[in-house]
């Protein structure tokens, strides 16, 4: 049993139609306020990211690296791009065993999650 | 000492719940055969199977005479203000069956606020981060809720004029409202506080048209789009930060929840899911809820549901008022969503496929799909399934926020 006042229980057209009004108002503002601050952490977010790319790398002495050994038959490096290298290598092998040719007999040249 | 056959035979009959179908008691009959019917749908048509199989069983259970898996007479008595045992739990577990005992689960709430933290640890919040507008589709896309509302008490003033038997209070009006929202919790957790005698009408409903949604949603999503705007192709969102994924539940939990505090368990229960999962330190507990503990407590949460549709309770004419009624919430709200995906678009230079605002009725993941299958039916190499992400978790915190401002204002 709701301890309501009589008036929201037995609601009169007027009165339901300013509550509904004004919970749709509600519901708008919420999600509008959640969007602000969605904004603004995202906003923050790539700032911060941006600075952090933008500050001067630390001074160490580079020792040039040796060339990576490539894999015999290999056509170059692959470029990945926000891809796991475990998931990288099972797409590949998907795509050889659904094209029915052998992996190395395959160039790929980038792979890129696209969301 | 002989034993008298006729009259023990007789004596078992009496004791049977078939004696009690010739002795006036044909609500429990029809009630038997629209469970059945509910079963059909939930195994043959796969109607929302992994609810309303629960919900169908429980049907027949209750309504199954002498069983005495569900009192009726026990919640009414413990909703009453003048009964000695109002709201005394001790009361339900000392006389109850049980069905009562699972269906304490439902009025403490345990049960849709774990169902949300199941759903929260399966959300992907990514698409709405990314997109934030869309945050814009997922409130229009609440109209459905506000409107049913409306119509409900509307339907007070039809008693008036052509002196029909169907009216709704305003808790019932706000309870029948929510199915809207096209949130099975929400609406379950709403109608328990509100109006628990339409739970079984109201989760039925909700969960029935939520699978309908592949069927309801595109005559109006044709009819309030152009083919050119179906056929847009929205641009690639951007990464987000796995900082912004873990921080985005404990903001908004934070700011929900000061903001209509009624919504804190569910709102709370969702970012804590949410939480579990992109930590990526709790795997086990983000498994745990999506997997196990969902599981457990939709059998639990269905049967109980269920529970509650007993004959005297069911067959009214509120019930079919509020069949009708849900699915006005689910059009409204799916018209709402596509409007202002509308003008998204005419703002953004068409830059937004208003297919998307249809996916801000929440019912997650069945409405972005819809969207995504729509969009791809007029341009092929369309992809729209993330950005109707976006609205359609959106949705999801839409909804709780209406529920949350529906249970303060008839809440007492």
């Amino acid at each position: 049993m709701n301890m309501l006042s009589g008036d929201l229980i037995h609601l009169g057209l007027a009165d339901a139609g300013i509550i509904a009004l004004l919970g749709y108002g509600v519901v708008f503002l919420g999600l509008i306020f959640l969007m602000i601050v969605v904004i603004l952490l995202g906003k923050a977010f790539s700032a911060a990211g941006k600075k952090k790319a933008a500050a001067p790398a630390p001074v160490e002495e580079t020792v040039e690296e040796a060339p990576k050994p490539v894999a015999p038959g290999a056509a170059g490096e692959l470029k990945l791009h926000n891809v796991e290298p475990k998931i990288a290598a099972m797409l590949m092998a998907i795509v050889a065993d659904k094209l029915g040719k052998p992996l190395n007999e395959l160039r790929f040249i980038s792979i890129k999650e696209v969301e | 000492m002989s034993i008298n056959i006729g009259e023990v035979l007789l004596d078992l009959w009496n004791g049977s719940g078939f004696a009690t179908f010739f002795s006036g008691n044909w609500q429990s009959l029809v009630m038997l055969a629209i469970g059945c019917v509910l079963l059909y749908l939930a195994i043959v048509k796969k109607f929302e199977p992994l609810l309303l199989v629960g919900i169908a069983f429980g049907c027949i259970l209750t309504n199954l005479p002498h069983a005495g898996l569900y009192h009726q007479e026990l919640w009414d008595a413990f909703m009453n203000p003048d009964s000695p045992v109002y709201h005394s739990y001790g009361a339900i577990l000392k006389s109850g069956g049980l069905l009562d005992f699972f269906y304490i689960g439902v009025k403490t709430s345990i049960y849709p606020c774990l169902i949300f933290m199941g759903v929260g640890a399966m959300t992907d919040f990514g698409p709405l981060l990314s997109n934030p507008k869309s945050l814009l589709l997922g409130a229009a896309a609440q109209l459905g809720v506000f409107v049913a509302f409306f119509g409900a008490i509307a339907l007070n003033l039809l008693n008036e004029l052509l002196g029909f038997t169907v009216g709704f209070t305003g808790p019932e009006a706000a309870s029948i409202g929510i199915i809207g929202g096209a949130d099975g919790p929400t609406a379950i957790f709403l109608t328990t506080k509100l109006a628990p005698h339409l739970l079984g009408a109201i989760a039925v409903a909700a969960y029935s048209y939520m699978a309908l949604i592949p069927m309801i949603q595109p005559p109006f999503m044709k009819l309030l789009t152009t083919p050119k705007e179906r056929a847009i192709k929205m641009e690639q969102t951007r990464n987000v930060s796995k900082a912004e994924r873990i921080i985005f539940p404990i903001v908004v939990t934070i700011f929900v929840a000061l903001l209509l505090p009624d919504t804190a368990p569910l709102v709370g229960c969702l970012m804590l899911g949410n939480l579990f999962k992109e930590t990526g330190l709790t795997d086990r507990l983000s498994d745990t809820a999506q997997n196990a503990l969902m599981n457990i407590v939709t059998i639990l949460l269905s049967t109980s549901v269920g529970a509650t549709m007993v004959g005297s309770n069911f067959l009214t004419v509120q019930t079919l008022s509020i069949v009708v009624l849900g699915v006005v919430a689910f059009i409204i709200s799916t018209v709402g969503g596509l409007l202002s995906g509308k003008v998204m678009c005419w703002l953004t230079k068409g830059k937004v496929n208003p297919l998307i605002g249809s996916a801000g009725v929440s019912a997650v993941p069945m409405a972005a799909r819809v969207s995504n299958l729509m969009g791809q039916k007029y341009n092929p190499s369309n992809f729209l399934l993330m950005h109707a992400m976006g609205p359609n978790v959106a949705g999801v915190i839409g909804s709780a926020i209406a529920a949350g401002f529906l249970l303060k204002v008839f809440g007492g």
